[in-house]
C-alpha cells in the first residue's frame, strides 16, 4: 500500500511554527510522506498544495485565533476541488466553543496543546485513507 | 558500607536539565577549582557583572513589574493599561496584534481573522494617540514589542510623546526591533535580513542623537527559547545577535560608546531553576568580556547588560490550568535570583486564550509577592558562590562561546541564518524535548503524568470579531480625512530614501505625522527592498 501523504501547513500570519515542524517530523518518522508547505500560506495555496500532491491528509497548525476564518475558507476550497475525501485536522489553540463549529464543517480532528504526538498519529492512521 | 556507585541505580540519563544537560549527584570546591573569584565572577557592580550590574541589587530599586498586554482595538486595550496601572504596575508594556507585527493594514487578505486577536491593533498615528490616552507618556516607560515595522510604530509613540508636551531626550521605554531572533525563531519578518539590519542601524543612529534614553533594541532570547532551544542555545544565540547588531552599528560608523549603552536584553526564564539563573549570570559576564575585549568599549554602561525576563510561555499548559500559576512563580523566582531588571510573569489561562484581566492581575501579584514577602530582594545574588551556580555559570558561558567561534567562522549571525544554522539546531532540540516528554523521561504535571480526567473548564477571553469592525470603519474614515497629497508625497519620500543610504527615522516621522498608515509605509519599503521568504524546512 501506498503511504499516507500529509501536508502540513501553516495559515495566517503566525510565524510560530514549533508545533508544525514537530508534528511534520513526528509524522515523518511514523512512516507517512510529508509535504511541509511552510508559513503565511493562504487557504487558497494550501488546497493548490493539497490537490498537486495529492494528499491524503492536510493539517494546519493555527495558534492565533483566525481558525474560524480560514478553516470554512479552506473546507469550500477542498470540495470545489473534488477533494472532499481528504482528512483534514487541526493542531493548536482552539477555545472549546468553537470546536463543535468546526466539527461540522468536516474538520475531523482537532488536537489542543498537549496532545501527545503519538495521538495524532494513531488518529491519522485510523481515520485517513491513501488515495488509489 | 555501600559506595554511592551501588546505592544509586537511578539511570544517569534521569538526572538532567530541562535542556538535557547531565547533572551530577553533588558539586564541591573541586568542581570550581577552575573558576577565579576576581577575574571570572567579582561583586555586583564590578566588572565582569556574573554577580549583576548594580552593587546594590534590590535595595537600590526593585525589578520593573512589566506586564505584557493588548488586544481588540486601541481603546479596549488602553481601559486594560489604566486597570495594570491602578494595580501597582510600574511599566506598560505593548502586544501587538498580527496585521500590525507584519505590516499589514485591517483591510489587507492577510488580515481576515486576525486583526485584534492576539494584540492590539495600531494601523496609524490616531490609534496610538487613542493607546495612550490619559497615559502620560514622559511619566512611564513602554516596551514596545514590535520588529519588522518597529521604526515605524516608535516614530508614532514619538508623535504622540511629542504631542503631550514630553521631551524626547527625556522619555524613556524600549522597542524590542530584534529582527535577528525573528528570522531565527518566531519568523515575523518582512524584509530580507540586510536591509533589516539597516532599518536598526538608522534606529541606533537616530536614537543616540535624540532619545538617548531609549532603549534602542531588545535582543531577544525568549522567542528562540520558545521555539524549542535549549538554555544554552538561547544564551548563545541571542548574545551572538546582539554581537552583530553590534558590528553592524560599528560599519555604519556608530561609536559602541554611545550606541551600545542603549541596547537592551530580554531572554525567557523557563522552568529548570538552577540552569536559568546560570544563564542570566553567564550572559552579564560574556557580554562585558565581549564588549570590552573585542569591540574595545571602554564606558562602563556598555558592558553592562541589562535584560527584561519573561516566564515561559512555552511551558504552560492547557491541562490542569491552575498549576501555571506555580509554575510562573518559580520561573519568576530564577529570574529574580538571577537579577533581571524587569520582569512579565505569565497569566495562568495563556495556554488556551489571551488572559483574562483577573488572570493578568494574579501574574502581577505573584511578582509583588515575592518581591515584597519572600525576602529575596534584600541580598544580591544570593547564590553566588555555590559550587553548583557557578560550576553551571562557566559551562554555559563556555558552551556559548564555542558557539560564537561557530558562527564567526560562518561569517557572522546574518550569513549562519542565511544558511539556516541556528534554525536547525532549534529545531533539532524541540523535536528532542517531544520525544523526551512522550517517552516520560520528562515530566508535565497534568499532562503526561497527574492526569486528571474530571476538569471543569475555567473562563477565558474570548475575542469577537468587533474589534475589526471597528478598525476597518476607522480606517475608512482616515482614508477620507486625511490630506491624501501629503500622504503621498511622505511615501514617495520614504521609497526614495530606501534606495539611498540616508537615515530613514525623520522620512517615517513625516509619514507618521501625515497619517500614512502601518501597511502603506511597509509597503513603500517592500516595493524597493522585496519581502524576505524562507525555504520551508523540517
Amino acid at each position: 500500500m501506498r503511504k499516507l501523504r500529509v501536508v502540513i501547513a501553516k495559515p495566517g500570519l503566525d510565524g510560530h511554527d514549533r508545533g508544525a515542524k514537530v508534528i511534520a517530523r513526528a509524522l515523518r518518522d511514523a512512516g507517512m510522506e510529508v509535504i511541509y508547505t511552510g508559513l503565511r500560506q493562504t487557504p487558497e495555496m494550501i488546497a493548490g498544495a493539497a490537490l498537486q500532491e495529492d494528499a491524503d491528509v492536510v493539517g494546519l497548525s493555527i495558534l492565533s485565533g483566525a481558525h474560524n476564518h480560514i478553516a470554512p475558507r479552506l473546507m469550500e476550497l477542498l470540495r470545489a476541488k473534488g477533494l472532499d475525501d481528504v482528512l483534514v485536522v487541526i493542531g493548536g489553540i482552539i477555545p472549546d466553543v468553537d470546536i463543535p463549529k468546526l466539527k461540522e464543517i468536516g474538520v475531523k480532528g482537532i488536537f489542543l496543546p498537549g496532545t501527545p504526538m503519538q495521538d495524532i498519529v494513531d488518529f491519522i492512521n485510523t481515520h485517513a485513507r491513501a488515495r488509489v | 558500607m555501600k559506595t554511592v556507585a551501588e546505592t544509586d541505580r537511578e539511570p544517569t540519563s534521569r538526572f538532567t536539565t530541562i535542556s538535557g544537560r547531565p547533572i551530577e549527584r553533588l558539586y564541591t570546591a573541586a568542581d570550581v577549582a577552575d573558576i577565579q573569584y576576581a577575574s571570572d565572577v567579582n561583586d555586583p557592580g564590578i566588572f565582569p557583572y556574573t554577580r549583576g550590574i548594580h552593587a546594590t541589587g534590590y535595595r537600590g530599586k526593585l525589578w520593573t513589574m512589566r506586564q505584557f498586554a493588548g488586544f481588540g482595538t486601541p481603546e479596549d486595550t488602553n481601559q486594560r493599561y489604566k486597570t495594570l496601572l491602578r494595580a501597582g504596575g510600574t511599566g506598560l508594556s505593548v502586544a501587538f496584534d498580527l496585521p500590525t507585527l507584519m505590516g499589514r493594514d485591517p483591510d489587507h487578505e492577510l488580515s481576515l481573522g486576525e486583526v485584534g486577536k492576539c494584540g492590539v491593533n495600531v494601523t496609524s498615528l490616531a490609534d496610538m494617540e487613542t493607546l495612550f490616552d490619559g497615559i502620560r507618556l514622559g511619566d512611564i516607560t513602554t516596551s514596545m514589542t514590535i520588529n519588522s515595522p518597529a521604526a515605524m510604530i516608535f516614530a508614532m509613540y514619538l508623535v504622540v510623546a511629542e504631542k503631550q508636551g514630553a521631551d524626547w531626550k527625556k522619555i524613556s521605554g524600549t522597542i524590542q526591533n530584534d529582527i535577528l531572533k525573528e528570522f531565527i525563531a518566531q519568523k515575523e519578518y518582512i524584509f530580507p535580513p540586510r536591509p533589516s539590519m539597516r532599518i536598526i542601524t538608522d534606529i541606533f543612529g537616530f536614537c543616540a542623537r535624540e532619545a538617548p534614553k531609549w532603549n534602542t533594541i531588545s535582543v531577544s532570547g525568549y522567542h528562540i527559547r520558545e521555539a524549542g532551544a535549549t538554555a544554552l542555545q538561547e544564551l548563545a544565540f541571542t548574545l551572538r545577535d546582539g554581537v552583530e547588531y553590534v558590528q553592524w552599528g560599528v560599519d555604519a560608523g556608530l561609536d559602541v560608546d554611545t550606541f551600545v549603552p542603549q541596547m537592551s536584553f530580554f531572554f525567557n526564564a523557563h522552568s529548570d531553576f538552577f540552569e536559568e539563573i546560570a544563564k542570566y549570570r553567564a550572559a552579564r559576564a560574556i557580554w562585558a568580556r565581549t564588549m570590552r575585549d573585542r569591540f574595545g568599549a571602554k564606558n562602563e554602561r556598555a558592558w553592562k547588560l541589562r535584560f527584561h525576563s519573561q516566564t515561559a510561555g512555552v511551558s504552560l499548559t492547557a491541562q490542569q490550568p491552575y498549576n501555571n500559576v506555580v509554575r510562573t512563580a518559580l520561573q519568576a523566582l530564577s529570574a529574580v535570583l538571577g537579577g533581571t531588571n524587569s520582569l512579565h510573569t505569565n497569566s495562568l489561562d495563556e495556554a488556551l486564550a489571551l488572559p483574562t484581566a483577573e488572570a493578568a492581575t494574579l501574574a502581577l501579584r505573584t511578582q509583588q509577592v515575592i518581591a515584597h514577602e519572600s525576602g529575596v530582594a534584600n541580598v544580591v545574588d544570593p547564590l553566588g558562590g555555590s559550587y553548583f551556580v557557578e560550576r553551571l555559570t562557566k559551562d554555559l558561558e563556555n558552551g556559548t562561546l564555542d558557539y560564537f567561534a561557530q558562527i564567526d567562522r560562518m561569517g557572522g549571525m546574518v550569513e549562519a541564518i542565511e544558511r539556516g544554522f541556528p534554525q536547525q539546531e532549534i529545531a533539532e532540540s524541540a523535536y528532542r524535548f517531544q520525544q523526551a516528554v512522550e517517552r516520560r523521561e520528562k515530566v508535565i504535571v497534568g499532562v503526561n503524568d497527574f492526569v486528571q480526567s474530571d476538569e471543569p473548564p475555567i473562563e477565558i477571553l474570548y475575542i469577537d470579531d468587533s474589534a475589526a469592525d471597528t478598525q476597518l470603519e476607522k480606517l475608512a474614515k482616515l482614508k477620507r480625512s486625511r490630506d491624501q497629497d501629503a500622504v503621498q508625497r511622505s511615501l514617495d519620500g520614504l521609497r526614495a530614501a530606501a534606495r539611498t543610504t540616508e537615515n530613514l527615522m525623520p522620512r517615517i516621522l513625516e509619514a507618521v505625522r501625515a497619517y500614512a498608515t502601518i501597511g502603506e509605509m511597509c509597503d513603500a519599503l517592500r516595493d524597493v527592498w522585496g519581502e524576505y521568504e524562507e525555504v520551508p524546512r523540517i
